[in-house]
């Protein structure tokens, strides 16, 4: 199963509630997948900075002196804040990519979850209830976010084997549904030089639209593309700095649920995740079309 | 009419309370508030009772039924009325797929759109959509009748038994074995009876309509091929 949720404000008067409503949604799907949970939050975008989310097996010890050692490596100032297994480190933009190659050699078991202006990942083993309060997402916000529980299929319950992926600078996907030609994409996203975390099928996803952005293509272009290249079921939820897409495959047997208002726009697995948001009773409600592209950008 | 808070009172004890009608109907008028989505409302019921629930419902809502009428005063998840055996289920909003799914009997209403596989498998369940239907819709569909006011999706009518199907707008595209057939008087009279009672009959005319149905080349006994049975 998995359940997906996902959140575009269009009104900025909501943007403190963005993680409040986000997480009353997610834990809602819990029934959909105990396994494992993950959440990412689209803040403003500050001018210059960027922001490096990394995990580690050994927080206390791979980040207390985290901020001191990398801002030495890329020669710059770097601030961060330690959220249980993760840690948020803000830095010059201009650094995002000489951070993330330093983090290999300065903390070798931990991982980079997300990088970008604005994005942050934040996902482990768990229920949505148990890893949200860890994170303490409820209190954030942002102007958009995407939310997913796991029921695994494809590969291992692990912190990496949750969603969201992000596989790109502000870029992240999670899934409903499971990729049947994911070795065979694999190979070929490795040989055009994207590299992979895990074995897992969405994340093969992910590191294909990532791909398509490097090459050029708009987001609703490379959304179309895993209509004809990826084999399996899928609902997609796309994120990126200015928005987020969805996309099902033909069969459309993975269920989805839009909602519309002049104050955002909502995805669901179901309609029950989105029966608390406000105004949701004079919301226009639907489904999204198999095989059609949706996406919201501000 | 009883009411039933959902949110404050639970699924199990809605449905118990329902279940528990069976056999005697001096509470035949039922409303339930607050159902936010949840899944299973009012399945399995057995009784000549009218349930209205005043909002949308998540998976299966309605199956099973029997003799009951239910209405949804919002749209209905996946799998409504799915395997109902007689009774009345009415959506005043839009279905997800499968609605209808293995209905041995009873009239399900749709009045805005249904999704993907609307009516597969049906065994005799009648089902007016006042919108439009989605692809492989009444796949693999026995007996029963399928009126569609709107467009139907890709395939439709795929590997079809018995059932007939009634379409007004476009079809996108017809499925293995399922060809157009000619209106008969019978036909006519029949979708007049089935508007009427799927509150369409001011809405659309038994003319308006195309019959779809099974050419029959697929399921039956062909003595060509009598080595490979």
């Amino acid at each position: 199963m998995c359940g997906i949720v996902g959140l575009f404000l269009k009104d900025p008067k909501l943007e403190p509630q963005l993680g409040a409503l986000l997480t009353d949604m997610l834990i809602t799907m819990t029934d959909r997948g105990p396994d494992s949970a993950g959440i990412a939050i689209y803040g403003r975008p500050e001018k210059g900075k960027a922001k490096l989310t990394v995990q580690s097996p050994a927080p206390e010890a791979d980040f207390a002196t985290l901020t001191e050692d990398l801002g030495k490596a890329i020669a710059a100032k770097v601030t961060g804040t330690v959220k249980d297994t993760h840690m948020v480190l803000e830095l010059p933009e201009d650094r995002l990519d000489a951070a993330r190659h330093a983090m290999r050699d300065l903390r070798p078991k931990a991982r980079v979850m997300s990088a970008g202006e604005g994005i942050e990942i934040y996902k482990e083993v768990g229920l949505p209830k148990d890893v949200a309060s860890r994170f303490d997402v409820a209190r954030m916000s942002g102007t958009h976010g995407i939310g997913h529980t796991r029921m695994a299929t494809e590969s291992a319950v692990t912190t990496m084997g949750a969603h969201p992926f992000s596989t790109g600078a502000d870029q992240c996907l999670v899934h409903n549904g499971s990729l049947s030609n994911h070795n065979s994409v694999r190979r070929v996203l490795r040989q055009a030089g994207m590299t992979f975390e895990t074995e897992n099928d969405t994340e093969v996803a992910a590191a294909f639209i990532s791909h398509k952005l490097q090459e050029g293509a708009k987001l609703g272009e490379a959304m179309e593309a895993t209509l004809t290249d990826l084999d399996g079921f899928f609902t997609f939820v796309v994120g990126t700095k200015n928005g987020f897409g969805v996309v099902r495959d033909p069969i459309a047997c993975k269920p989805a649920v839009m909602a519309e208002t002049d104050q955002y726009v909502a995805f669901g697995s179901e309609y029950r995740a989105m029966v608390n948001l406000p105004g949701i009773d004079s919301a226009r409600v639907w489904e999204p079309e198999p095989a059609t592209v949706y996406f919201w950008e501000r | 009419m009883q009411t039933f808070d959902l949110a404050a009172q639970g699924l199990r004890a809605l449905n118990s309370t329902l279940h528990g009608l069976k056999g005697q109907t001096n509470m035949t008028s039922w409303e339930v508030i607050n159902p936010k989505g949840a899944h299973a409302i009012a399945v399995g019921l057995d009784a000549p009772v009218d349930v209205t629930v005043r909002g949308s419902t998540g998976y299966y809502c309605a199956g099973m039924n029997k003799q009951a009428t239910v209405r949804v005063k919002g749209s209905a998840g996946p799998g409504v009325a799915e395997n109902m055996m007689s009774g009345t289920v009415i959506i005043d909003g839009d279905a997800s797929q499968y609605a209808g799914a293995t209905g041995r009997g009873g009239l399900l209403v749709i009045k805005g759109n249904a999704s993907s596989r609307c009516g597969i498998s049906m065994k005799g369940i009648d089902i007016v959509v006042h919108g439009n239907i989605g692809h492989m819709s009444a796949f693999m569909a026995q007996s029963g009748n399928l009126v569609v006011l709107g467009d139907a999706g890709e395939a439709l009518g795929d590997s079809l038994y018995e059932a007939r199907l009634f379409v007004r707008g476009s079809v996108k595209s017809l499925g293995a074995d399922c060809i157009e057939k000619e209106m008969r008087p019978e036909h006519l009279a029949l979708l007049a009876d089935l508007l009427k009672r799927g509150e369409a009959d001011h809405l659309a005319k038994p003319e308006d309509f195309k019959r779809y149905g099974s050419a029959r080349k697929l399921y039956t006994f062909n003595i060509d091929n009598a080595s490979s049975y």
